[in-house]
């Protein structure tokens, strides 16, 4: 499988847990062997956001879409510092990119970042195979497809896992110089669009993921925000406790992972998705208002709803998803605290739900 | 918010005839509206002159009115029907200024009115009014091109001072950018700001800052009652901002935005949509951005469905039209199921895994003058979109889907010979937006200049130009590799990026058998993927497949029996919606009859290609390689190929003989075939002009000194009359065969051979042209489906002369010898389906010109004539059953009578001023409408008026005839005068009047003699003539005739070139001048 065609194509393949075999060219970082979790995302933008965000870790992304690096990738565009990801599977990676705010392309940028990955695949065989599936371990590189097999087989996937140790910030820092109001973030493997749109409305603390709730109150803060993040929200336990003691003392409000945990915090159980929602296209329904929004979304465990009536505080859907119905939001009657499935932040995808950040403010403000 | 039960009878407003800027996207949108508004359980009224739509065919609504699109015929059928609602957002342009102008007059949209529905009256005039627009979208934030309005030449030439040349100059309330221009020069200023003023019907301009040069992208938005907004597709535009959308190569999603880029142009198209006020519906929003800053203006938006929504529809399988139906009647987005998943709804944003290409198809070659460079004002006739998974792929697949001979981006047969140019030479030649553009782009890559220097000559992206480089590279790893030993992997390499295997053969000097073979030995087939709205996310119910060569085939062909019909392609002219109608009516009547109907066609705005027309639909090109992929795929029982035109009929002979459904590919040969047509009309002792068959000048000299000039000379196997010439003599002769031989034009189409030898024909002068669409079943009955009369004479191209359904003036003899040759040629060429006859009648003898053993372009227009559906009992026929047995199931009725049909072209003149609008033996017509009324005066007075050509009495005919027509231009001028008109006239015709007692009010000067006194063309332009009759003279060159029709069709004009014409018009006006036009539905015309 490592031939070497004169043209300096890397040939490879991916093969993944179940025996299926995708050859293509090796791009970015060289790799015998990587593996991880095989994912996909429909997006049709975005390449860069969605392989810095931390919520990938553990994960190869595939992108839906076949032309991928045309607009190469830009320093204001990341997710986060490094890549979280290990690895990318495309259709096509674009030689030549073209964009004025572009700084490099995507080839060297995943090269620079260490993230291997592979090109020329059939992605649609690859996405059809997922979505019936789900979620499949994989590995790619240049070793032979038995070594590969083998690997895809030992990987242990993101059940059970917790991937949130390997993305929250290590150290407390702060960001933006508005006082009015004061926000903290419990980094799960926070997206930077997160941190912009909150600083738009004060400055904002981030808190690694292990910070207590006791240490969390104690910074008097306006409201505390979860952030999303990566894997598997049953493992979680001892962050579910932490957002527990938060609720009722401080307004909250949670992004996908943090939506989770809060739902956990509350007694709901979560449960893993059949395929996941990875894309920057779902319908979202407002149910008080009766309004949709497209949204960006990344998860494969969703709140299970069915469970709100039966829980200690009253819990409302607020939010569903119109092509399953899974719950994409919910919040605490009488409380100040509420949280999204979905990605209002975008980064990337629509803007539709950006005022939600808004909403988050007012409750800090006293209102609902 | 549900369905609105406080409506129940709704108006749809059609597009007309087929025109540049406008063509049967709006069947496909109006078609789709039409079957979703009568699914929800509501009456449809519907007003369209178009025969052949297939929107028109009476079973689509309750009531079609196949009548003028004016307002006050619109009026009349408002008063008839009395609907609660118009829907005028799905009849392109046409549609939505007759609505604005109903609305002006009181007759829709205020109380006591029919609601407008879809758009109101003034979110239609904020998105038409283009300083209302610019004023809107500044006011939300929306940053636009500077610009000012002017209404005269001192207001233009103030808003340039302001603004500084370069500009962009466009008339207000047009359609397809009709008399836009950029203004580089204060000369060029002056000619293009004056035209503007006078295009637009409102007489206003808008002159722009000029972003030429810019990217330019469109998207495509919906916005339901709830207010709910998604944006369906995304286009990026590979030719910059200075080609007309319409005219440039686009691609679909946009490649070379980041997501923060397009997310801020997608806030801005949904905050458009909602500031506009557009309701409900689909509309579209253009803008440019700058590629060295990245601002985004808006250029305009569309408050309609329009050919990008046709093509967004297509390129993602979201049907914008039919959900734009939907919401206008009260439903919102996520109350209405996506069609593909069914088990999503349809408040979402598609999202795709493959690139789709849309290449125009211009018609240049037919209209002698015109420069063929592309600008702001739209001039092409047609599309192909292909898909594909990269663009590459999608490209080369686009370029072969165009039938002009290049079966790839490197087509250097189709160019000529380059190798004497310069690379300077060739990047200056491609500074310029042509349609030749992306080869000579092409080319320039191939030689390895810099992509850099071939961006800044194009403007042309660098990621489009670098792709297209990858094919390149490819192309030259190929010319250096034999096929055995390209391996699976260098097969597959080459066929990903979208490599022919007839492009591969040219390559190799093989023939692409050879190549096949070889790459079926390497194991290398064609994938088939679904385009399914969601990259896969969830399962998709559509059939609607691409082919491209991955790992994985999505189709798994049923055991059901399956017909493959094989569509027209891309639009052109002489090859246009008529016959995608016999497609799609081909792929009803065999649903009907419980067979699979599986589509192949690369034409976006068409019916045919929406993926509800057929079981199963394959958007992939017409060539050998793509049909016999599919064939092979689907393993069909018959494959259709006499019902698209020429493009499928040229592939008869490339697929296996026993798969042709119908007349055997052997017939059809035999039709086209000199000696053995000849050989047949001698045995059957039918009379045809004296002619012959050329390969040479030589050859074609012999035949003319037999039969005498003048003679018709013509290619064959091509439709619409192309290169067809009425030649006087020797020298005109020469000139022609040299044009045919190849060097010209046609040598694209395939040059001369002898398989492809040039017709030479005696041209019959003054003779009567005559029609036959027929149907002759396996049993040997024979259908006539129609006998169609022409207006114009012998000399006219079919597709350009007026005809009427039953003939007017021809003996009842005449139609019974024509009716006896019809059935023996049909007998004799074992025809099995349609066949189309032209006869030509000269006194007592019927000459027969021409037979066609396929569907003919009159097909529709007879089944609107006569109430038979043609197409449907032709297509059950060719699967083997009987008239009888049609007739007994109820499909094959007889025809109704008791009125006059009158069909009539419409032609592109108004749009290239420089060509000589005269008629010809080439068709140049772009679309027809009918005119139905008791008598055949009425009917042609409708159709006229349906053509744009509304006659008057009031004001002046202004007649220069040619002396062949002095005498019947007697009997023209008599009537006029009883009408009441003045009658002007030339010199020489002036005389011929006044000595047969037909007083001339006053006499002109021939613009090329002196000055002394007006010119018709003065007077025209003065706007003082309503009626001009000016019939060419012979060949002579550039003749006075040719300024005075030109200059009727630049200030439209009413104007004939033939006096038959001018007769009917005379007969036309007497029967219905003075009284109101009567309206009637065709289910009244075919009640029987």
């Amino acid at each position: 499988m490592s031939e070497q065609h004169s043209g300096g194509i890397r040939e490879g393949a991916l093969v993944l847990a179940d025996g299926s075999v995708f050859e293509g060219e090796l791009i970015g970082a060289s790799a015998s062997v990587a593996s991880g979790e095989v994912v996909f995302n429909t997006a049709l933008s975005g390449y860069q956001e969605i392989l810095t965000d931390p919520s990938y870790a553990g994960q190869m992304v595939t992108f839906t879409y076949p032309h991928i690096g045309n607009y190469g990738v830009n320093a204001v565009d990341a997710e986060s510092q490094g890549a979280a990801c290990r690895g990318v599977i495309v259709r096509d990676l674009a030689r030549r990119h073209s964009n004025h705010r572009a700084e490099l392309g995507l080839g060297e940028h995943l090269a620079a970042l260490g993230i291997p990955g592979i090109a020329g695949v059939d992605t649609r065989r690859l996405t059809r195979l997922l979505r019936d599936s789900g979620a499949v371990p994989g590995a790619l590189g240049s070793a032979s497809e038995a070594e590969l097999l083998a690997a895809a087989r030992s990987e242990a996937g993101t059940d059970g896992v917790d991937l949130v140790s390997t993305v929250t910030t290590a150290e407390p820092y702060t960001l933006g110089s508005d006082a009015s109001r004061r926000i903290v973030a419990l980094d799960f493997g926070i997206k930077t669009t997160i941190l912009r749109c909150l600083t738009e409305f004060g400055s904002v603390e981030v808190l690694p993921a292990s910070t207590s709730a006791a240490e969390v109150l104690a910074r008097g803060a306006d409201g505390v925000f979860l952030s999303n993040g990566p894997g598997d929200p049953g493992i979680l336990d001892h962050l579910v406790g932490t957002v527990e003691a938060l609720i009722g003392q401080v307004p909250v409000f949670g992004i996908c992972l943090g939506h989770q945990i809060l739902g956990r915090a509350l007694g709901a159980p979560t449960v893993k998705l059949p395929f996941g929602h990875h894309g920057g296209n779902h319908p979202v329904k407002d149910i008080d208002t009766g309004r949709i929004e497209i949204t960006s979304q990344n998860h494969n465990f969703a709140v299970d709803a069915d469970s709100f009536s039966g829980l200690g505080k009253q819990v409302r859907m607020t939010h569903v998803n119109l092509n399953d119905g899974v719950c994409e939001g919910l919040e605490v009657v009488g409380e100040r605290c509420f949280s999204v499935q979905h990605h209002p932040e975008a980064g990337p995808g629509p803007h539709d739900s950006r005022h939600l950040f808004e909403r988050f403010a007012q409750m800090m403000d006293g209102g609902r | 918010m549900p369905r609105r039960d406080d409506l129940s009878n709704i108006l749809i407003i059609g597009s007309g005839p087929i025109v540049i800027g406008q063509a049967c996207e709006f069947d496909y949108s109006g078609t789709q509206a039409c079957r979703v508004l009568r699914e929800e359980g509501y009456r449809v009224v519907l007003a369209n002159s178009n025969p052949a739509t297939i929107m028109t065919d009476p079973d689509f609504a309750d009531a079609t009115y196949v009548e003028p699109l004016t307002w006050e015929v619109l009026a009349s059928i408002i008063e008839r029907e009395q609907p609660d609602a118009v829907l005028p957002t799905l009849g392109g342009q046409t549609g939505l200024n007759l609505a604005m102008e109903l609305h002006e007059r009181g007759i829709i949209g205020v109380p006591g009115t029919p609601e407008m529905i879809g758009a109101n009256a003034e979110a239609i005039a904020t998105a038409e009014d283009r300083q209302r627009f610019k004023d809107a979208m500044l006011e939300i934030g929306l940053d636009v091109p500077r610009s000012g309005i002017a209404h005269r030449m001192d207001e233009a030439r103030d808003v340039v001072d302001e603004i500084g040349l370069p500009v962009i100059i466009r008339p207000a309330y047009i359609l397809g950018g009709r008399g836009t221009g950029i203004a580089s020069t204060p000369e060029q200023f002056e000619r293009i700001a004056a035209a503007g003023i006078d295009a637009s019907p409102i007489g206003e301009i808008l002159i722009e800052e000029s972003i030429a040069g810019w990217k330019e992208y469109e998207l495509e938005v919906m916005r339901d009652r709830a207010d709910n907004c998604v944006i369906i597709c995304s286009i990026e535009n590979v030719d910059p901002m200075g080609v007309h959308t319409g005219d440039s190569i686009t691609v679909a999603p946009q490649q070379t935005l980041s997501d923060v880029e397009y997310q801020e142009m997608r806030d801005s198209a949904i905050a458009c949509i909602r500031r506009v006020g557009v309701e409900t519906g689909g509309s579209n929003v253009q803008f440019a951005v700058d590629p060295t800053t990245g601002r985004q203006v808006v250029i305009e938006m569309n408050p309609r469905v329009s050919r990008s929504s046709a093509l967004a529809s297509k390129a993602t399988g979201f049907p914008i039209a039919k959900i734009a139906a939907k919401l206008a009647v009260g439903y919102t987005l996520d109350e209405i199921p996506n069609d593909i998943t069914k088990a999503t709804p349809a408040s979402f944003e598609p999202v795709i895994d493959y690139v789709v290409t849309k290449i125009p198809r211009w018609a240049f070659e037919k209209l002698p003058g015109t420069s063929g460079v592309l600008g702001t004002q739209m001039q092409s006739v047609g599309e192909v979109m292909s898909i594909g998974r990269t663009f590459p792929e999608s490209l080369q697949k686009a370029l072969r889907s165009l039938e002009q001979g290049h079966d790839g981006l490197l087509a250097q047969r189709t160019l000529g010979d380059l190798s004497g140019r310069s690379d300077e030479d060739l990047l200056t030649a491609a500074s310029v937006a042509t349609p030749d553009r992306i080869l000579l782009v092409g080319e320039l890559l191939r030689r390895r200049v810099d992509l850099d220097r071939i961006h800044a000559a194009t403007r042309i992206d660098p990621w489009f130009l670098d792709q297209m480089s990858i094919i390149v590279d490819e192309y030259e790893v190929l010319t250096t590799t034999q096929p055995s030993a390209l391996g699976r992997r260098g097969w597959r390499r080459a066929k990903r990026l979208g490599f022919a295997d007839s492009q591969l053969a040219r390559m190799w000097g093989l023939s692409e058998d050879e190549v096949r073979n070889s790459r079926l030995e390497a194991g290398v087939r064609p994938t088939y993927k679904t385009v399914d709205t969601c990259a896969a996310e969830f399962a998709a119910r559509t059939p609607y497949h691409y082919s491209t060569w991955e790992d994985e085939d999505e189709v798994a062909p049923s055991d059901r029996r399956k017909v493959l019909i094989l569509g027209s392609g891309p639009n052109r002219i002489g090859q246009g919606i008529e016959f995608d109608y016999c497609c799609v009516h081909a792929s009803f009547s065999l649903r009907e009859a419980g067979f699979e109907t599986i589509m192949l066609n690369c034409n976006p705005e068409t019916v045919s290609t929406d993926y509800d027309t057929s079981d199963r639909l394959y958007f992939e090109p017409l060539t050998r390689e793509d049909v016999l992929n599919v064939i092979d795929a689907e393993r069909p029982e018959r494959v259709i190929v006499s019902l698209g035109g020429q493009t499928p009929l040229k592939l008869a002979g490339q697929i296996p003989a026993e798969l042709v459904a119908g007349t055997p590919a052997a017939s059809i040969d035999a039709a086209e075939d000199r000696e053995l047509w000849n050989r047949l009309c001698e045995e059957l002792s039918i009379p045809q002009p004296p002619g012959g068959t050329a390969v040479d000048l030589d050859q074609a000299r012999a035949i003319c000194a037999r039969v005498g000039f003048p003679v018709l000379v013509r290619p064959s196997y091509v439709l619409g009359g192309r290169a067809m010439q009425i030649i006087h003599d020797d020298a005109g002769l020469v000139s022609a065969m040299e044009e045919l031989s190849g060097a010209g034009s046609l040598g694209r189409e395939g040059g001369l051979s002898a398989e492809r030898p040039v017709l030479i024909d005696r041209f019959l002068a003054s003779a009567i042209e005559v029609d036959v669409d027929a149907v002759r079943d396996a049993s040997g009955e024979v259908l006539i489906g129609g006998v169609m009369e022409h207006v114009e004479e012998a000399g006219v191209h079919s597709g350009d002369s007026a005809c009427a359904i039953p003939p007017q003036t021809l003996p009842d003899w005449v139609v019974e010898v024509i009716t006896a040759y019809t059935e023996a040629i049909a007998h004799r060429l074992d025809v099995c389906g349609l066949i189309n006859v032209q006869y030509a009648v000269v006194g007592t003898t019927v000459y027969v010109i021409e037979a066609n053993p396929r569907a003919s372009r009159t097909v529709p227009f007879v089944a609107k004539a006569t109430g038979v559906s043609l197409a449907k009992v032709a297509t059950r026929v060719m699967l083997g059953a009987t008239l009888a047995e049609l007739r007994a199931e109820g499909l094959l009725v007889e025809p109704v009578s008791g009125h006059v049909a009158v069909k009539e072209a419409v032609l592109p003149f108004n749009r290239f001023p420089e060509v000589d609008p005269a008629l010809g033996p080439e068709m140049r017509s772009t679309g027809e409408v009918m005119g139905i009324d008791r008598t055949f005066g009425q009917a042609f007075f409708k159709a006229e008026l349906a053509a744009g050509n509304g006659l008057s009495e009031a004001g002046t005919a202004f007649l220069s005839l040619n002396d062949h027509d002095k005498p019947a231009g007697i009997v023209v001028a008599r009537h006029l005068r009883s009408l009441g008109m003045r009658v002007v006239a030339t010199r020489g015709t002036a005389e011929h009047l006044s000595r047969y007692g037909v007083e001339v009010d006053q006499v002109l000067d021939k613009v090329q003699d002196g000055v002394d006194g007006p010119t018709a063309v003065d007077l025209i332009a003065a706007g003082e003539i309503s009626l001009v009759v000016n019939t060419p003279r012979g060949s002579a060159g550039r003749s006075d005739g040719e300024h005075i029709r030109k200059a009727a069709s630049l200030h439209r004009v009413s104007c004939f070139t033939t006096v038959s014409a001018a007769l009917a018009a005379a007969r036309g006006m007497e029967e219905s001048l003075g009284r109101a036009l009567e309206v009637r539905p065709l289910q009244e015309h075919h009640r029987r």
